[in-house]
């Protein structure tokens, strides 16, 4: 379904373009990071490419989730360059990140719903905030649209109360893509959902580079998820990023800190039971 | 750190004791964080785009709900002044001018201040508690990673809204402490309403009864101040909301109090 472009409301300084795949559309240059004594990034290097998803892995606590809040400009790294379309991010304002955030979409860890707005209210939000213009009908007619996409159609009178974590989650991901973002941030997709909740959300990560050709990064340490979703993972570990390639070249992987995460968590599985 | 950052960012644990210095330093910080922020409620509240249906909500929600605690602690207060005066006055035989004092007392002073402190506490904790609670589900940075600006969406509507309502909830403190106040007069010492009145409009000017308003408005203005800023920079979990309320009831108490020395010291001179 097609929509008619309205008016956006446009910050100046960025202008972003459709990028080809495979180009380099985020670079990450130098990142350094601390939170009072706890540094998080020592000269972090990471590229993102147009159309791929890419999987970043790492413990609880290694910053995995701050990567993605420097790219929005949810904070900001004490030195070093984020490079969004060539673009130093790090320098702009927040009107000027107001552009950056109508083509790279967040979905985070706990869904982060409006509790006080209906579901398609939750969805409808980002249209009028960046379509002020845009006519009631077709922002119905939007987010009956992101819904359906979701696998929840029919829900928009329902409250976030009344969603499961599951729900909840699609519900964000509806929001998220709202306004057709090039870039899909995934905060833990899968943490805290049951297994077919879980083959669930990773089927959409996957649909959203099919169906709709964004670009993902998916932050996160189920390795069940990663391997499934991922066509390039990498690796946070010691402030810094320990390895990037392909999720045969991580199964294969010698590095320590690489080989160390996978064994633990694979230990972690069979402890399970294979639950999982 | 951008102003933006400051009020939704999440920080993670510094120093595990900090230190009288470190305090201080933090306090500082807080202090121009505030007032920081306090310059952008005011430079977004008047420039477009308003959001007006938002501030007739929370003018419905901070004001008419508010009322019924106002309207008892002004009665009650006119009834205890009322009763204290009359009895003191009553010995140098001066009770009939029982009406100038209370309309004095009620007006410059204790209207304004007990409705601060009594709805102050209530308006400020709620907020503090609700944008703590938005905070820490990651509501507010949702609110920006969609392109809208949280200080603008949560903040200028809330403490536009308690700027209106506490001058208002200070002018029915005003009229409900002064009538319950000629009630008990009426029944404890004989003085009828028309000479209470009567003493109460001889005495009183329309500068004492604009101080008054003008201190519920800066009450207010301190109130949602606070509220919002103590529930944008909650840290720790649930636990932190829940610190962020108590500290928001302590410091709209403290301020309040020291507002009103310093409008007072204003007032006087005008």
């Amino acid at each position: 379904m097609s929509f008619v472009r309205h008016h956006e409301k446009r910050a100046p300084g960025f202008e972003f373009h459709r990028p080809y795949p495979g180009e380099q559309l985020i670079h990450f240059e130098h990142l350094r990071k601390a939170f009072g004594a706890k540094r998080v990034y020592d000269d972090l290097e990471l590229d993102v490419r147009a159309g791929e998803t890419l999987v970043v892995l790492g413990g609880s606590g290694t910053g995995k989730s701050v990567l993605l809040r420097c790219l929005i400009g949810l904070q900001r790294p004490d030195a070093g360059r984020v490079l969004f379309q060539g673009a130093d991010v790090t320098a702009f304002t927040e009107e000027q990140f107001m552009e950056v955030r109508r083509h790279v979409a967040m979905v985070f860890q706990g869904a982060a719903l409006f509790d006080s707005l209906s579901v398609g209210e939750n969805v409808a939000y980002p249209l009028l905030e960046h379509f002020p213009d845009m006519p009631p009908d077709e922002v119905r007619q939007r987010v009956a649209q992101k819904l359906e996409l979701v696998s929840l159609p029919g829900t928009e009178h329902l409250m976030p109360a009344d969603l499961s974590g599951g729900m909840k989650k699609r519900v964000g991901l509806a929001r998220a893509i709202a306004t057709d973002p090039e870039v899909i941030l995934w905060d833990e997709p899968t943490t805290g959902l049951d297994p077919v909740t879980t083959q669930s959300i990773n089927a959409m990560i996957n649909s959203m580079k099919t169906k709709l050709g964004c670009t993902s990064i998916v932050v996160t340490h189920d390795l069940v998820s990663a391997f499934e979703v991922g066509d390039r993972m990498a690796m946070l570990a010691d402030r810094r990023i320990v390895q990037v390639g392909t999720p045969d070249a991580f199964r294969r992987s010698t590095v320590p800190e690489v080989r160390a995460f996978l064994d633990a968590r694979r230990a972690e599985l069979v402890a399970d039971g294979g639950t999982r | 750190m951008s102003p933006q950052v400051e009020a939704g960012a999440t920080t993670l644990a510094g120093d595990a004791q900090p230190g009288v210095v470190t305090r201080a330093k933090a306090r500082l910080t807080s202090l121009g964080e505030m007032a920081r922020m306090t310059g952008q409620v005011f430079s977004r509240a008047v420039r477009p785009p308003f959001n007006g249906s938002a501030l007739v909500y929370h003018i419905e929600s901070l004001g008419v709900r508010s009322m019924p605690i106002t309207l008892l602690t002004a009665m009650f207060a006119g009834l205890v002044i009322s009763l204290q005066f009359g009895y003191f006055l009553a010995r140098f035989g001066v009770q009939y001018t029982v009406g100038r004092v209370v309309v004095l007392t009620l007006f410059r002073e204790l209207s304004p201040v007990l409705t601060a402190l009594t709805v102050g506490a209530r308006l400020g904790s709620g907020m503090a508690a609700e944008l703590g609670a938005m905070t820490v589900t990651e509501q507010v940075d949702a609110i920006r990673a969609l392109g809208a600006d949280p200080l603008r969406k949560l903040v200028v509507p809330r403490v536009l809204a308690s700027l209106v309502v506490m001058p208002v909830l200070t002018v029915f403190a005003d009229v409900v402490g002064l009538v319950s106040g000629a009630v008990v007069v009426k029944v404890q010492y004989a003085i009828s309403f028309d000479q209470f009145f009567q003493g109460a409009l001889d005495s009183v000017l329309m500068g004492d009864f604009v101080s008054g308003v003008f201190k519920g408005g800066v009450f207010g203005l301190l109130i949602g101040l606070v509220g919002c800023y103590k529930g944008l920079t909650v840290e720790g979990g649930t636990e932190g909301v829940g610190r962020a309320t108590t500290q928001t009831v302590a410091i709209t108490s403290v301020a309040v109090c020291l507002a009103d020395f310093f409008i007072t010291k204003v007032t006087l001179y005008l």
